[in-house]
């Protein structure tokens, strides 16, 4: 993976994180009352999906749940749009204060939105799929993977050989109960039980990089071991102890990455300005 | 020469899958019997799908099918079935227009059938879908039913539960309200028991009571002409509404509505409160002519007294 394709990635997540930092600090103040999850700590496996994806033309379908803040913006979602849905305005907002953080929807980006039952976008997705064959992918957390509707479903994707991509985003917590506490077994190894790619790696841009050639030839299911910064909602903070992928790649491009973030906080921060005197 | 229920379904699946190139999921579809011989013997090349046997994935995937815009038609080959393959249908495609704008429309055939069959192959259990916002319930027991509502369907964004019952399916006849003149007392009647309904009305009659019957197609939203309630509001002693699920649901809902317009009396009769067995004493079955004459003959001698 080049230092270019590595810029590119991380202007999407600097987008991701500092739009997330301005909703941890609303939501703290109350500007924000509707519950939040934030995907802050997250941000390198949508932001580097996205950016492959892209550079090969491909506009997927794209089905999430909550926790998915980071997924509309890297996959071009307006930040303006999903601003207005935090901020619950029924005049503005793209389900007329319908959707909320949870559920974020956009025909514009090709992204469905969520019942709120968790797991419930691997089966839609991959009915949608099978009818429209377009590259889809499906992103689920640990603790979804584990609904048993997920794991029938997948089986049935397997068979029948869809262009699919099923994204595990693994932090390890189902609100904070841990992945070993629920189960003994890894989502990776179930994928290839059902026949078909799965691999587990960590959020780094340049692991992600690796399985590319695979995307959307076959079904296949990446467990992305990331870490989430806050709360499972709201605003706050579990521990400072947490990797943070975000400040580690920023170091690792030194000037470039503290430019970056500098410029794109300031733009975020302005767009959260505008919208809340326009609201 | 008249064609039955099941050959009025055979042929709109038929029409479904060749002409509007849509889908069909189900389970087990291809295998012995076709879905009691509603199915044409078609196969995954010309669209009909069989799903895994995993229930509630299988719902998930027709309603993300739905969201393609390809109208799927969903077999749910008992009505019981339908605890684990609604969960999808009812909380996303139901919703999904009313919330982000995106219709999803399924077609839910769910098919009812008893006798010796256990609480979950047995009877209708079209309640469960009552709650639901975004969901429309009809029951046809006729072919000209069944063709209104397909059409109705195509030419709406909707999701529609259609409870069907094996025991209309060799039925030809439409089924006619009668609600003309003043009548003693009104039966309306949902799913199978009308024609069980049909018989009690004559029971009653034989002994020289006025009994009108109005038949129910249109379950949610509830549709019943004014003429029907006329019939009812004008009536001496009221109605009763008679189901082949518990009376818990949509039958006590629907005697309150038309209470309410009526200002009669309104009595429900459906399942008994257990669960239904396999030998004979101890199954559960739709009230039969006997049971639903009985049941008036003593609403309209308590009415008297």
């Amino acid at each position: 993976m080049d230092k270019k394709l590595r810029i590119k990635v991380f202007e999407k997540a600097s987008l991701c994180r500092n739009f997330e930092i301005n909703a941890f600090n609303y939501s703290k103040n109350r500007t924000i009352k509707i519950p939040i999850y934030l995907s802050a700590g997250q941000e390198f496996t949508p932001a580097t999906l996205s950016t492959l994806i892209f550079n090969k033309k491909i506009k997927p379908l794209i089905f999430a749940q909550h926790r998915c803040h980071s997924t509309y913006l890297s996959f071009g979602g307006k930040i303006e749009n999903l601003i207005v849905e935090l901020l619950g305005n029924y005049r503005l907002s793209n389900t007329r204060g319908m959707g909320g953080s949870a559920s974020i929807y956009s025909k514009e980006i090709k992204m469905y939105g969520h019942d709120g039952h968790m797991g419930t976008q691997v089966p839609i997705g991959i009915g949608a799929c099978f009818t429209s064959r377009k590259p889809t992918i499906v992103f689920m957390g640990d603790a979804s993977a584990e609904e048993d509707y997920v794991l029938g479903a997948l089986g049935w994707a397997s068979v029948k050989k869809l262009p699919i991509l099923f994204i595990v985003e693994d932090n390890n917590l189902s609100i904070l109960t841990e992945k070993k506490v629920r189960r003994n077994w890894h989502m990776h190894e179930v994928a290839r039980s059902f026949k078909m790619r799965g691999y587990d790696l960590n959020d780094n841009p340049k692991e992600i990089y690796k399985y590319q050639k695979y995307f959307f030839k076959e079904p296949m299911l990446l467990n992305i071991n990331t870490n989430r910064l806050f709360w499972h909602a709201g605003a706050g903070k579990d521990s400072d102890e947490i990797f943070d992928r975000y400040l580690n790649e920023k170091k690792y491009l030194g000037s470039i990455g503290e430019r970056i973030d500098k410029k794109i906080k300031q733009k975020v921060d302005e767009i959260w300005r505008k919208q809340l005197e326009k609201l | 020469m008249a064609e039955t229920v099941r050959e009025t379904i055979k042929k709109i699946i038929r029409n479904h899958l060749k002409k509007k190139k849509g889908k069909v999921f189900g389970q087990c579809l291809t295998a012995v019997g076709w879905v009691g011989g509603t199915l044409p013997e078609l196969y995954e090349k010309d669209g009909m799908i069989e799903l895994s046997m995993a229930d509630v994935a299988g719902g998930g995937i027709v309603t993300g099918s739905a969201l393609m815009k390809n109208r799927p038609i969903y077999v749910i080959r008992y009505q019981g079935f339908n605890w684990y393959n609604a969960p999808m249908i009812v909380n996303y495609a139901a919703k999904s227009k009313e919330i982000w704008n995106t219709p999803c429309p399924v077609f839910v055939r769910g098919i009812g059938m008893e006798g010796a069959i256990g609480p979950v192959a047995g009877s209708s259990h079209h309640s469960l879908y009552f709650r639901m916002p975004g969901v429309k319930i009809v029951s046809p027991m006729t072919p000209g039913e069944y063709k209104k509502i397909y059409k109705s369907f195509m030419s709406e964004e909707e999701v529609y539960y259609v409870s069907e019952h094996r025991g209309s399916f060799n039925n030809k006849k439409e089924l006619i309200d009668d609600i003309t003149g003043t009548k003693d007392f009104v039966i309306i009647a949902i799913s199978i028991t009308r024609f069980q309904a049909i018989e009690a009305k004559k029971k009653l009659e034989k002994k020289g009571y006025k009994i009108g019957i109005i038949h129910i197609l249109w379950i949610k939203p509830f549709k019943i002409s004014k003429k029907a309630l006329k019939c009812v509001s004008n009536s001496r002693f009221g109605g009763i509404i008679i189901d082949d699920d518990y009376v818990d649901g949509i039958s006590n809902s629907l005697a309150n509505k038309v209470n309410h317009l009526t200002n009669k009396k309104i009595f429900t009769m459906g399942l008994s409160d257990k669960s239904a067995g396999f030998h004979k004493k101890v199954d559960n079955l739709p009230p039969n002519a006997d049971q639903i004459s009985n049941k008036i003959l003593g609403i309209l001698n308590n009415a008297k007294k």
